[in-house]
């Protein structure tokens, strides 16, 4: 029995010794680059980064995806993050303030659109942004503006229309431009704010009612951490941006050419 | 900045009595059965009682949100009958919590009714007690302790409920959003000074709990010395 115990004991701290030799290992790991981007460049960004390692053998990219403030709340913090793409000039403004930034390398690399959303089977008749004021319509899905770039749009959009204190009561607020969409794809809200090329990934399960105008043109930045020790690492990869076959990505998902 | 505190405080501390007054319950009953009771299964049971605690929160929020949404089974049903839906409502803030808070409760609870010397229910019986008498009058007095240690255990885990709840009742300023999440939001939202003054509420609650509860427990501790 003592024999059975001891051998299982060794067998753990072993088990508990290769964990944290493998730690180590990861930490110091090769050439990895982390890119922090805003949650709606996900799946463009991911397909990217496959042909951003193909293109550099021995390099890796790691993606951390959420709301363009949420990223720069990391970054401000020490986040190791090499690159910060945002969703809009605000959030990378005060990056540039807060002095997270390394200087000459923010340039602006794609446009998006906003769009008005309601679930694939509604039978709502949303029209014009004024139809949200109707008794039907109870809660309206967009990001949170204090933190989320689309829900800084979206409360352009009806602050410009004159609507926004009088929905304010239907406004669920989400933690980023995906999880406005995911609310709107499950049908727990009858309409939403996201990004087109947000909605053409989930065509399935939502249906754009119409496209909003926005005064300040939807425009993500694009730049280079100041204390990332991967410099030229990053340079490149904001480089690989601009290639053929990462711009025929972006367009592939409905994004647009500043 | 007062207000800005005061409101997701007071929805934390609503939530977290409703939802500890709802584990009370639930806690309570399924504890007494599973101490009492001997049923095929029993164990397995016990298990599944458990699993909010061990669960990470987002699966739990998950399985909740599946099942409470418009589009799921019991949320489709209390949508079409009742009219109601928990889905970014404090009730379903409460019911995510109560759900995290349960397990805490329920196993204090069997483990106290599974201490209690049998010969004192037996002896109430024999005087003429009904069997509800026994236990409203033996058995849950007998138990008590334990099961308010479980109670003050499973407040403090409703106060700091966050993941199911982000994802079952959302963050709705002044509805949904509770102290958890008012911080986290106030960080996402780089409001550091938000988020000081939160999280300093936050821990002072943290130490009241466990200040009162280690009063209480201390006092029942020594009334069991000296019976």
């Amino acid at each position: 029995m003592a024999e059975v115990r001891a051998t299982l004991l060794r067998g753990v701290c072993s088990g508990m010794a290769a964990l944290l030799i493998g730690f180590n290992l990861g930490a110091a790991h090769g050439a990895e680059l982390v890119v922090s981007a805003a949650a709606s460049l996900t799946n463009a960004f991911r397909d990217i980064g496959r042909g951003f390692e193909a293109a550099n053998p021995g390099s890796t990219i790691v993606f951390n995806f959420a709301a363009s403030d949420v990223l720069l709340a990391q970054i401000a913090k020490g986040a190791p993050a090499d690159v910060f793409a945002s969703a809009d000039q605000e959030a990378m403004d005060k990056a540039v303030v807060q002095g997270v930034i390394a200087q000459g390398t923010r340039r602006d690399f794609v446009r998006n659109k906003l769009v008005l959303i309601a679930p694939a089977d509604s039978s709502l008749a949303l029209t014009a942004l004024s139809s949200l004021s109707a008794d039907a319509v109870k809660r309206i899905a967009m990001g949170n503006p204090a933190s989320v770039p689309v829900g800084r749009y979206t409360r352009e959009a009806l602050d410009k229309a004159g609507l926004w204190t009088r929905l304010e009561p239907k406004y669920v607020y989400a933690q980023s431009v995906r999880q406005a969409l995911d609310y709107v794809a499950r049908g727990e809200v009858e309409a939403g704010f996201v990004y087109a090329t947000d909605a053409a990934i989930m065509k399935d399960k939502v249906k754009v009612a119409g496209e909003i105008a926005t005064t300040t043109p939807i425009l993500y930045p694009i730049a280079v951490v100041k204390d990332s020790t991967r410099q030229a690492l990053a340079q490149s990869f904001l480089q690989y941006l601009a290639t053929a076959a990462s711009q025929a990505t972006l367009a592939r998902y409905g994004f647009g050419k500043p | 900045m007062l207000s800005q505190a005061a409101i997701p405080l007071l929805l934390s501390l609503k939530v977290a009595s409703w939802a500890t007054a709802l584990a009370l319950v639930a806690g309570v009953g399924f504890g007494y059965l599973l101490a009492r009771v001997r049923f095929a299964g029993r164990e397995v049971l016990d298990a599944a009682l458990t699993l909010p605690m061990v669960m990470p929160p987002t699966v739990l929020g998950y399985y909740l949100l599946v099942l409470l949404g418009r589009r799921g089974a019991l949320g489709h049903w209390l949508q079409e009958n009742f009219g109601v839906s928990l889905i970014f409502t404090w009730q379903g803030a409460v019911i995510a919590a109560a759900a995290v808070a349960f397990p805490l409760v329920y196993k204090a609870a069997r483990a106290a009714f599974e201490d209690i010397d049998a010969n004192l229910e037996k002896a109430g019986r024999s005087l003429g007690f009904s069997e509800f008498k026994v236990f409203m009058r033996i058995t849950l007095p007998l138990a008590w302790h334990g099961i308010l240690a479980g109670a003050m255990l499973a407040f403090a885990r409703a106060m700091g409920e966050f993941g199911a709840t982000l994802m079952v009742a959302g963050s709705l300023p002044g509805r949904t959003q509770t102290l958890s999440i008012a911080i986290y939001e106030a960080v996402q939202a780089g409001d550091d000074g938000l988020a000081n003054g939160l999280v300093l509420v936050a821990s002072v609650i943290c130490i009241l709990v466990l200040v009162v509860s280690g009063r209480v427990l201390q006092s029942g501790y020594r009334r069991a010395v000296r019976y």
